[in-house]
């Protein structure tokens, strides 16, 4: 806003002067330096600043606060103060008048040519308001050396005209006579120096200016300063400001204040477009009028006719019940507190300091009571609930988020789903009660077999023996050593012959242990010793050997060497033929019939399929039963062809027995089932059992009586009730009528074998603790 | 084979669902409009029977909606009201940054608003639906009424959520249809028969709610919104069916003493009055009641608003089996009679002492009451008198079947009900017990001395054989038939199919539970009753 520069400002910033012209024209403050701005060029410098007072207050005041900016322009383009002196005299005059009119109101008005000088020095300070290095550099005006070092770095096309040399490091010139070169191209000589130290120092003795003497770089000539210079410098050294009349304290005016004035800012004249009325606009109303009209807008929505609340099913319309309705699942509702949740409940309720703890640990989720019970003393006492708004958000969740489904309820009682069976008391005879126990093994007992007459029992052992008992009294009548672990016995179902096959090792022994009837033992022992050996001796798989000696004494009568161990052995219902099982997976010769009264060995098959678990005859007809792992096979002995494979359902076949019908065969596992084959239903088990714990080591029928049996590795012997009709279409009856128990359980085996008595309801049973029991 | 080979999805039960995402593209809302649609119109997610089937094979958790439920939504007229909502605050936020101050004011006037009353007609086209489904928005309703200003919600939500539960609180009042009520430490449960209908609603104590963060007040908004709307149509409805007017007012004969000048004033003071819940309301049609002679009086000193609410539970109790209440005039605006009046029978107090007592009443502990409601019959005061220590307080709406564990309290409360004396069982027992004691230890002496005698015999001679007696085997029949009948049903079981043995062994699985826990409360209570019993005797001992 200074006038001097305005001037330049007009170069670069024409924008803001543009801006602030026009701001002069709206704002009268401003409006007289505006008009200097004008009149600058021309040197009419002391138009009418005298004349108007009031403002040049704020024109004063404007100044002193715009110092910095006029530093901030300068620094832009120094290039004025480049000029000649008399130029910046001549500027510094038109200034210095400018200012003088804005000082007068606060100091006393002094002449013409005091202000003057005034100016000047005043110029300076402004100028070099915040350098302190001004005071030494350039030479001539000392103003001008000021300001030509705040400038070092421009390019100026206005040179200093005392020398010409222009703005170079002076000591390039060192070694020349000269200096530089003045306006005209001649050389300035440097002036004649040949002080040297003492000189100097004389003359910093004697002359009483020598601190007031600077010397001029450009012209090499010492300069004595002038007191109001070195009164410049000094204020200058204390931080003060330049102008030694300016007055940094001077009280703010608020130019922009509440008070109205009474006249306007500017005398402009309104704009014809504030009389007339905006197109635009009437545009827009014309349009809101218009929509108003046509109802598409209201200016103020209508009142509610209707109460809030009123008979909202006064007209109930059943046909409003849509089919939705039916399908809607209304939501359950909440659960009703218990007797825990009460603030005083019975103290069972009341959670000890374990349960308080498992409580603490467990997962909220997991919680069976979201709360902790506890018991106040009175109503007063009872705190508030921290978690009753979570719960009525989880509430609010459930409603809007949880899937519903339909869910039918079994409410069975669980009385229904057990099957109505008949009574066992119904079904007697069956064996209830243990009655005898035979003891003398001292290992367990792996297989036992009964006379076909019931009186004697014979029972083969791990202790490689072979012992004969009497059922009724339990008495040892016999013991018969063998060469080893006894794995199977078998009595020969022929009354009129009284042989027992022995098996252990790969020895089957044929024994007559000469019991009973005298003369049936004798005609045994004789039919054996009748034999007549055929003349061409055929290769058979086993040998045949006579028992004589000690073994014959001891009732050996035929020995059967077999190429690997037999674990079974089974008599066919004639008495003639012997089956046994010689399981070895892979080979052709895994189950062998020997014929005993022609000493002959028949292999039955070409290939077995499988490992052989154990083999049965039939009891009427000609079929041979194998069960191998997982399938019972049906073979036709004439016809010599498989009749029938059986699916047991089950993973491992432990043991088989075939119903003296013939028609039925039931299949012991180790996985703990029982399978029921019905021969005319299905290949498939006509019912599975699942009544032991462990695993089934051995099954076996009654003769006559419709009972069969199960012992398993849990020591329980289980009687089943198993009725079998001649009608073909009735399915057998099958109903478990007792369980067994008496045997204990040694090295995780209960029960290795099971065989009823051929007359009596009663079941033996051999177990692993080396007994032999009898239930009737 | 000809025709067109049939693709996966395509038909089936995929058909009939549809996934949230699905349903909201369908619809195109934002989600929280969606979810807002969806609790207005109570549209809920469905479980199909086979989620692997409607998922496409995957298996994936997903929400799944009727595509029916989305269908109908769609011609839902709210969601245009949603939309014109949303554009009113788009225009309204504008308004605000250009600082159109007029406008702003002119949008407020013309906010959009709806209305949910079809909406209510179309979930409940009967009235009983509406009243079998008004649990969850009273109690909802209640702890709204409970909220302060606290900008969680609107304060006009919370006065008008105040104002129905206080005119349904008036209605079951007036039709007394109280039930069962319950103190838990939740808060207090009422159960209330309406037109047939159970209606159990929660009121929580009157304290500051400490705003839970994690709860989306939003969604709670709007349910209350529904449920706001709900309440009031219901509301209005009983009192129809009461012949009382709706809003209801309170009878002019007690409304008279309360002069007001400012019509507002008078207002606020006629709803303070009937939140009191202490005076009758105006009918319609005059009728005449014959009330029970009973009143009772709340004590008097320090008023807080706990205590106030404290009252008007009481209140609420009293009144609906025909009793009058009242309380001392400095502590709540609306008290019928003095505290001097000689007809009073019952006083309720919740404090340890109290100075000034009258002769002809009883002063009793609030749980009384309470106890009353739910025993249906008035119980001896002697248990609830100050200072006491009061019996449990039991839950009402256990009822206990068959093999649950019944608290001995219930056990008198139901003699009691069935008109036999209550009989003091403690006292007898521990009589007995002490005499039981003694013997005992006479008995155990009398042994002990026989066993030194006899052996004082046996030092002189000294017998090497021994004869035992045999002893006879009592046959016990019923025992035997017994375990016949258990072995006859186990052998059965054996015989059971997979699937029906599976079953059974759940079922019997959750009633071996049940009696576990069962014996558990017994077992605990013996254990309890023990230890009280031992510390009283010691106490006597002391004495």
């Amino acid at each position: 806003m200074r006038p001097t520069h305005s001037g330049t400002m007009s170069k670069l910033k024409n924008k803001k002067r543009n801006l602030e012209e026009n701001e002069d024209e709206q704002l009268p403050i401003f409006d007289k330096d505006g008009g200097k701005d004008g009149h600058l060029d021309d040197g009419d410098e002391d138009q009418g600043d005298l004349s108007d007072s009031e403002e040049s207050v704020f024109s004063g005041l404007e100044e002193s606060g715009s110092d910095s900016d006029d530093e901030e322009e300068e620094e832009e383009d120094g290039s004025e103060e480049k000029s000649s002196d008399v130029e910046e005299d001549k500027a510094a005059d038109g200034d210095g008048d400018d200012q003088l009119s804005a000082k007068e109101v606060i100091e006393p008005q002094t002449d013409g040519q005091h202000s003057k000088e005034k100016k000047k020095k005043k110029k300076a300070a402004g100028k070099e308001g915040g350098e302190e290095s001004v005071a030494s550099d350039r030479d001539s005006g000392l103003q001008i050396s000021s300001q030509v070092d705040e400038y070092e770095h421009d390019t100026s096309d206005e040179e200093d005209i005392r020398n010409t040399v222009g703005n170079i490091p002076m000591e390039w010139y060192k070694d020349y006579p000269h200096i530089g070169y003045d306006l005209e191209g001649k050389k300035i000589f440097k002036p004649i120096r040949n002080k040297d130290e003492l000189d100097e120092f004389l003359d910093k003795m004697e002359n009483p200016d020598y601190w007031r003497t600077v010397q001029d770089k450009m012209t090499g000539a010492d300069i004595r300063l002038s007191d109001e210079q070195v009164d410049l410098v000094h204020r200058l050294q204390q931080g003060k400001f330049g102008d030694v009349n300016f007055n940094e304290y001077e009280p703010a005016i608020d130019f922009f204040s509440n008070e109205v004035m009474i006249h306007p800012v500017t005398n402009r004249p309104q704009d014809k477009r504030s009389f007339i009325p905006s197109l635009i606009e009437k545009e827009k109303v014309g349009k809101l009028v218009h929509a108003i009209k046509m109802g598409w807008i209201k200016p103020h929505r209508p009142k509610e006719t209707t109460p809030q609340y009123y008979d909202l099913w006064a007209k109930e319309d059943p046909n409003s019940i849509l089919g939705r309705h039916k399908m809607h699942i209304p939501a359950p509702k909440m659960k009703l507190p218990g007797h825990e949740e009460s603030y005083n409940p019975p103290p069972e309720y009341l959670m000890s300091e374990e349960e308080r703890l498992a409580w603490e640990q467990q997962d909220p989720e997991y919680r069976k009571l979201s709360f902790l019970p506890q018991k106040l003393a009175c109503l007063r006492a009872v705190p508030a609930y921290s978690r009753f708004i979570h719960e009525r958000f989880e509430r609010c969740l459930d409603l809007y988020l949880c899937p519903r489904q339909r869910k039918m309820r079994v409410n069975v009682n669980p009385e229904d789903l057990i099957p109505k069976l008949p009574k066992p008391k119904d079904l007697q005879p069956f064996p209830t009660t243990q009655s005898l126990v035979y003891r003398g093994h001292s290992s367990l007992v792996r297989s036992i077999s009964i006379s076909p007459s019931g009186q004697w029992l014979v029972s083969g052992s791990d202790d490689c023996t072979v012992r004969f008992w009497e059922v009724s009294t339990a008495r040892c009548l016999k013991t018969v050593e063998v060469g080893g672990a006894v794995k199977g016995v078998a009595w020969n179902p022929n009354l009129s012959i009284c042989l027992v096959a022995v098996s252990y090792d790969d020895t089957v022994v044929l024994l007559n242990p000469g019991l009973g009837d005298r003369l049936v033992c004798t005609a045994t022992d004789q039919l054996i010793s009748s034999y007549e050996e055929p003349e061409e001796v055929k290769d058979q798989p086993v040998q045949w050997a006579v028992a004589e000696g000690e073994g014959h004494e001891q009732g050996h009568r035929l020995i059967l060497k077999h190429p690997k161990a037999v674990r079974q052995v089974t008599w066919h219902g004639k008495g003639d033929y012997l089956a046994c099982v010689i399981p070895d997976n892979g080979s052709s010769l895994q189950v062998v019939i020997h014929q005993v009264s022609k000493r002959r060995t028949q292999n039955p098959f070409r290939k077995n399929k499988g490992l052989v678990q154990c083999v049965s005859f039939h009891p009427i007809r000609p079929y041979f039963f194998v069960a191998t792992q997982r399938y019972v096979r049906v073979y036709n002995l004439i016809k010599q062809e498989l009749t029938k494979k059986l699916m047991a359902n089950c993973k491992w076949i432990s043991s088989m027995a075939i119903h003296p019908g013939g028609d039925n065969v039931i299949c012991g596992s180790y996985d703990c089932r029982l399978a029921w084959f019905d021969l005319d239903l299905s290949t498939k088990p006509y019912k599975v059992l699942r009544q032991h714990k462990k695993a089934l080591r051995s099954v076996a029928y009654h003769r006559h009586y419709p009972l069969f049996v199960s012992g398993s590795d849990d020591g329980n012997v289980i009687v089943c009730h198993g009725m079998v009709y001649n009608d073909l279409l009735q399915n057998p009856l099958i109903v478990p009528v007792k369980v067994l128990k008496g045997h204990t359980i040694t090295h995780d085996l209960g029960v290795l074998d099971v065989t009823f008595h051929p007359t009596q309801p009663w079941v033996f049973s051999s177990g692993a603790d080396g007994t032999v029991r009898l239930f009737t | 084979m000809g025709g067109l080979q049939k693709k996966k999805y395509e038909s089936g039960s995929v058909t009939n669902y549809v996934s949230r995402n699905k349903a909201r593209k369908k619809l195109s809302l934002s989600l929280a409009d969606f979810r807002r649609l969806c609790i207005l119109k109570g549209i809920y997610p469905h479980e199909p029977k086979h989620k692997k089937k409607v998922n496409k094979g995957s298996t994936a958790p997903r929400t799944f909606y009727l595509l029916k439920d989305i269908r109908f939504l769609l011609h839902e007229p709210i969601v245009g009201k949603f939309r014109e909502y949303k554009i009113f605050v788009r225009k309204l936020r504008k308004a605000y940054g250009k600082a159109e101050w007029s406008g702003v004011q002119r949008m407020k006037e013309n906010k959009p608003a709806y209305k949910l009353d079809h909406i209510i007609k179309e979930r409940y086209p009967t009235f009983i639906d509406a009243v079998r489904d008004v649990d969850d928005a009273l109690s909802m309703s209640f702890l709204f009424s409970t909220f302060a200003r606290t900008g969680k919600c609107h304060v006009q939500t919370i006065q008008l959520c105040r104002r129905l539960s206080v005119e349904w609180m008036n209605y079951i009042i007036a039709s007394r249809s109280l039930r069962k009520v319950f103190l838990s430490i939740k808060g207090i449960y009422y159960q209330a028969e309406v037109l047939g209908q159970t209606i159990t609603w929660i009121i929580p104590y009157q304290f500051a709610h400490d705003h839970p963060t994690d709860v989306d007040y939003r969604v709670m908004a709007t349910f209350t919104e529904l449920y706001t709307t709900l309440l009031g149509f219901v509301n209005f409805r009983l009192y129809q069916t009461l012949n009382l007017v709706y809003p209801p007012k309170v009878k002019h004969t007690k409304c008279a003493s309360i002069k007001c000048v400012f019509k507002d004033m008078h207002l606020h003071i006629s709803y303070q009055k009937l939140s009191a819940l202490s005076a009758s309301l105006a009918r319609t049609v005059p009728l005449v009641e014959d009330e029970e002679a009973e009143l009772d009086l709340f004590p008097a000193e320090g008023v807080s608003d706990r205590q106030l609410s404290y009252i008007r539970m009481c209140c609420t109790l009293c009144r609906c089996f025909g009793g009058q209440v009242s309380w001392d005039k400095s502590l709540c605006i609306g008290s019928t009679y003095d505290e001097t009046d000689e007809t009073i029978t019952h006083h309720i107090v919740d404090r340890p002492t109290i100075d000034k007592q009258y002769i002809n009443r009883y002063y009793i502990q609030p749980q009384w009451v309470y106890d009353c409601v739910n025993g249906k019959i008035l119980l001896p005061v002697e248990e609830y008198f100050l200072g006491v220590t009061l019996p449990p307080h039991l839950s009402p709406f256990v009822e206990e079947s068959e093999g649950d564990y019944v608290p001995p309290e219930k056990l008198k409360l139901q003699a009691l009900q069935r008109g036999e004396k209550p009989q003091d069982d403690d006292e007898e027992e521990e009589e007995d017990d002490d005499d039981d004691d003694e013997d005992d230890q006479s008995e155990d002496e009398d042994e002990a001395n026989l066993a030194e005698m006899e052996e004082k015999r046996a030092q002189g001679k000294s017998l090497s054989v021994k004869v035992t007696p045999g002893k006879v085997k009592p046959e016990n029949r019923m025992r035997a038939e017994q375990e016949e009948k258990a072995e006859e049903k186990r052998l059965a079981i054996m015989m059971m199919k997979k699937k029906e043995k599976y079953l059974y062994d759940k079922i019997m699985f959750g009633k071996k539970r049940h009696v576990r826990e069962a014996n558990k409360l017994a077992a605990k209570r013996k254990a309890h009753d023990d230890s009280n019993k031992a510390d009283k005797k010691k106490k006597k001992k002391k004495c």
